[in-house]
């Protein structure tokens, strides 16, 4: 009996193949589980609800895993009023995060300060952490929440992951 | 027992630091003249007139008048149902009345939130901390000479606060009969 070995074209993997870089692989992984950290600081955390409840489902996107400790998320999501006081340990559970990181600020509020123009307000979220994506509206509608959080995968696909680290050099993936 | 004669029995038993009841749309007002009398009204006000229920108390700022302030006391007794309200002015350069927390315990949270939103003080008040604003923060918002936009305060640590863009604020709402376009908020200067 004769041993017998095919190389080259094998039809039994044919379909199930896909060539693509380490980068993109990786990049793709990322972006389709996005962890939210809900900072619900007011009205617009109530439609937050609704994204991730069952009409809505935030999970077609990857993202059901709603995180309340910020050790375990790699997305904030600012739904609501910032208030100057609050400001500060919002600060905190952002530096909490592990990198990387991003930031949706959901609603007028979080954006510009929204109807609150007064002494006790923040005027945007963005004065102390930055943002990724705005959402318009008063709550926005939770579509208009997906829609940021597609725009959020669609940047962090173009993220490069891999490039230029060390792990990079010992997979041999970039010249020397 | 109504709350006019629980006002007509603090107001024998006080005399003539009470001023007479007035009443408005059923409610009656006690005004007191001496602030510091303010605990002792109170205490006389729940053991024997049964007002156990201290509802709120409130401030108002008569910028540019003297006395300055207006300590306002909406006290209710459960059992009976009545409700009493009790009005004392304080000067501005005193800004100081005696603290109600050892009659209402609710009293506590209520008198923190005047000093901070007003800066009058209660003497006997044993954690008169600001409990809106934070720790630090310079200015009480709520007296008619702060603008509503505030002001910037430059602390360690909350040095961020700005004064809010207002575009052309602040929008202030007419008080009338006309229509709703007539009365909604719209930037309106003061010589209107």
């Amino acid at each position: 009996m004769q041993a017998q070995t095919e190389y080259g074209y094998n039809s039994k993997v044919e379909g199930d193949v896909v060539l693509t870089t380490v980068d993109a692989a990786l990049a793709w992984f990322r972006k389709n589980s996005v962890w939210p950290m809900p900072m619900g600081l007011a009205c617009c955390a109530i439609e937050l609800m609704a994204v991730g409840a069952s009409r809505f489902d935030i999970s077609r996107f990857g993202s059901e895993v709603m995180r309340f400790s910020p050790r375990q998320a790699d997305c904030m999501i600012v739904a609501g009023t910032v208030t100057y006081k609050s400001a500060g340990f919002l600060k905190r559970i952002y530096d909490q995060m592990p990198e990387p990181k991003w930031v949706i600020a959901m609603g007028a509020c979080a954006s510009t300060g929204g109807m609150y123009r007064s002494y006790a307000v923040l005027q945007g979220v963005d004065k102390i952490v930055p943002v990724d994506v705005y959402i318009g509206g008063c709550p926005p509608r939770p579509e208009a929440v997906l829609d940021a959080l597609i725009k959020i995968q669609e940047k962090i696909g173009k993220q490069p992951i891999l490039q230029g680290t060390v792990a990079a050099k010992l997979l041999h993936l970039e010249e020397k | 027992m109504s709350a006019l004669e629980s006002a007509n029995k603090i107001k024998a038993k006080f005399g003539a630091l009470i001023a007479e009841p007035t009443e408005f749309r059923g409610e009656i007002s006690l005004d007191i003249s001496d602030a510091e009398q303010i605990f002792e009204v109170c205490n006389f006000a729940k053991r024997q007139l049964g007002f156990d229920y201290l509802v709120d108390i409130s401030s108002v700022d008569h910028y540019g008048e003297d006395p300055r302030w207006t300590v306002i006391y909406h006290l209710r007794g459960v059992a009976s149902g009545e409700e009493l309200r009790l009005k004392t002015d304080v000067s501005e350069e005193k800004s100081e009345l005696p603290s109600v927390l050892p009659v209402w315990r609710t009293a506590n949270w209520h008198e923190r939130e005047i000093y901070d939103m007003m800066g009058i003080r209660f003497s006997g008040h044993p954690d008169l901390r600001r409990i809106l604003m934070w720790e630090g923060y310079p200015y009480h918002p709520l007296r008619k000479d702060f603008p509503l936009a505030g002001k910037s305060s430059d602390l360690p640590g909350v040095a961020f606060t700005n004064p809010a863009p207002l575009e052309g604020g602040p929008f202030v709402t007419l008080p009338s009969s006309g229509d709703a376009i007539s009365r909604e908020p719209r930037v309106r200067t003061p010589e209107e």
